[in-house]
């Protein structure tokens, strides 16, 4: 942070760090003119899950409330952007707010009751209501069952048709960009110091005035829609969802994401999303053993970089 | 079936899923009244468990058959090696952690959970182990339905564990220590109680059983595989918490209360048994709202 930044009290922009920025995204929006498919795939996975991790942050890392069903936000996403196109054959354009409404509802239906419980009883709660929309998407009628849902249209975007890896590379790179930037405005504002707070001492922020249940509330909630839109675009770019897609493993991976990284910490996390994702990649042959290698290096980082990779600094 | 031979069966069956969950349920319930941890590896101890028992199993069978001479052996060893890595991963992974922030430990306590999956599952490659016995299918019929000896066995064996540990906590003076540390950790120290040693005690009892409730499935059950302790943890958790968290009654109750509402939830008209996950968690959800202290439960004070 510059001088001058320091001087006005909000998190600025030197010029060195601006150019940084935009020689990066210059750098990464070139990638599609010569990288093959094999590598765009993995990166559009990897700007998908720097998403959903920078959606988990808000919960995990800013609130501090450990959420272990989280991929059930992304289910719910994937499913509506499903169901909008092929069950009620709307655009999918339309999917995008009705997921964010719908994810909302799914963050208070979570939360509203359960925010004013121990953190650990929080953490059983978010498992067993992932467990239930896993189960309840594959028991349902509407969402095709143990099979899914199949030949979901892509979306067309300004004539564009979105048919290609490249064109999801875009998509998906713009969405973690956006992820960054509203993670970054959250993370500043009113409300960012609000979770902060409550997470490192609830009783003092409820002192000083903080509506602590609102405030956790607001963390869940656009935490959800983080995995929603998420959720949509998945949708349109694999074109089929099934029930497997969301299972708790799923929800473990991201929570790995950003613990790894340095929860709380946005280009932390950032970095523990590029891992989880190209890790196995560069690790084809442990393939069937790399959960264990992951269990195996969470738990070191837990016992020895409790904070992760590239934490937070406390002020 | 008549109807209350319907009902009579799911009794027997609530009362035999029941007890499992209670075991388990227990463990669950002493480590978090003691240390306020959530064990999330605890349901992967019941699987760790299954797997040591039909290892020594499988080695004495030759000699001391795969009957109840075999099993009770069988389940000795389980509990006693469970019962070793409980207090193994509390020295290894929890003790660091004693005064970390309370969601270092929640994840750590994942990492053990996936850790022990994992290794489950390269072992066995995914696939399920048949665990055979030569218990027959002998008992007594009560109209229609047919209880075995193999199945009030176990709900005899459970039920013996419960009291026993019941005896434990309430009358020794390791339990009296146990209860004194979940109601203040400092002042015990102070007192000259051996904190460490009475915790890696606590997951001694709690693992080994785990253990046992994970050998009585794999008997019960026939089979067995390196997921099993995921749900049974999550539902062990929730009969601790309908029985009140921290209370060793409260966690039996719990568990034979959950058995009996999933067995007797499956017999519902209009809702299948693929749905009574669904049913579980919403209850536990619902009673952490109305009733977070659990049926038995002290009402917790948290201080700051």
């Amino acid at each position: 942070m510059s001088e001058a930044a320091v001087r006005l009290g909000r998190p600025g922009w030197s010029i060195r760090r601006a150019l940084g920025v935009v020689v990066l995204l210059a750098a990464l929006a070139a990638v599609p003119g010569f990288a093959n498919n094999y590598y765009l795939e993995v990166l559009s996975e990897a700007w998908f899950y720097v998403l959903l991790c920078l959606g988990l942050n808000i919960v995990v890392g800013f609130a501090g409330l450990l959420d272990l069903g989280y991929a059930a936000f992304f289910a719910v996403g994937a499913y509506t952007a499903g169901i909008v196109t092929l069950r009620l054959g709307l655009s999918f354009w339309l999917s995008l707010p009705i997921s964010v409404v719908a994810a909302s509802i799914a963050g208070v239906i979570i939360g509203g009751p359960t925010l004013r419980l121990r953190s650990d009883y929080l953490a059983i709660v978010t498992l067993g209501f992932g467990e239930m929309v896993r189960i309840s998407v594959r028991n349902l009628a509407v969402t095709g069952g143990a099979s899914g849902l199949v030949g979901i249209e892509r979306p067309t975007l300004f004539g564009y048709h979105l048919d290609s890896i490249g064109a999801y590379y875009y998509v998906f790179l713009l969405l973690a960009v956006l992820g960054v930037v509203a993670s970054h405005r959250l993370e500043n504002s009113r409300i960012g110091r609000a979770w902060k707070y409550v997470r490192s001492d609830e009783d003092a922020a409820r002192a000083m005035g903080i509506n602590h249940a609102m405030v956790k509330l607001a963390a869940y909630i656009l935490g959800a829609i983080f995995a929603a839109i998420g959720g949509c675009f998945y949708a349109a770019k694999m074109t089929a969802i099934s029930p497997e897609t969301f299972t708790f493993n799923q929800s473990l991976l991201i929570l790995l994401g950003v613990v790894l990284g340095g929860r709380g910490k946005i280009p932390g996390v950032i970095l523990g999303a590029l891992v989880i994702v190209i890790f196995p990649e560069l690790f084809r042959d442990v393939g069937s053993m790399r959960m264990l290698v992951f269990a195996i290096s969470l738990l070191l980082i837990m016992l020895f970089r409790p904070a992760g990779i590239w934490p937070e600094k406390w002020r | 079936m008549p109807l209350y031979e319907v009902l009579l069966q799911q009794l027997a069956n609530g009362l035999i899923l029941g007890s499992f969950y209670a075991l388990v349920a227990l463990g669950y319930s002493m480590v978090y009244g003691v240390i306020k941890l959530l064990n999330f590896a605890h349901g992967d101890l019941y699987m760790v468990g299954a797997f040591a028992g039909f290892g020594a199993l499988s080695l004495i069978s030759g000699w001391a058959g795969g009957g109840w001479g075999g099993i009770v052996p069988a389940i000795l060893f389980s509990m006693l090696a469970v019962g070793v890595l409980g207090v193994i991963i509390d020295r290894v992974a929890y003790r660091p952690l004693r005064e970390a922030p309370k969601l270092s430990v929640l994840i750590t306590a994942l990492a053990v959970s996936m850790l022990l999956e994992n290794v489950a599952l390269a072992f066995t490659g995914g696939q399920y182990t048949a665990f055979t016995t030569s218990l027959g299918f002998a008992g007594i019929n009560l109209g229609m339905v047919h209880v075995t000896w193999t199945q009030m066995v176990l709900v005899g064996t459970s039920v013996v564990l419960m009291v026993v540990l019941e005896l434990f906590v309430s009358g020794t003076r390791h339990g009296k220590a146990m209860r004194a540390i979940a109601i203040d950790q400092d002042a015990c120290r102070l007192m000259g109680i051996d904190v460490d040693r009475t915790i890696a005690l606590t997951f001694l009892i709690g693992s080994a059983l785990a253990a046992a409730a994970g050998v009585l499935a794999g008997v019960y059950y026939g089979s067995i595989n390196f997921f099993m302790g995921f749900l049974i943890g999550l539902k062990a958790f929730t009969a601790a918490v309908i029985g009140g968290i921290g209370s060793i009654p409260g966690a039996m109750l719990g568990g034979i209360l959950l058995g009996l509402l999933e067995a007797f939830g499956t017999q519902i008209p209009g809702v299948g048994s693929e749905w009574k996950d669904v049913f579980v968690f919403a209850f536990l959800i619902l009673f952490l709202v109305f009733r977070p202290t659990g049926l038995l439960g002290q009402p917790e004070v948290e201080r700051m």
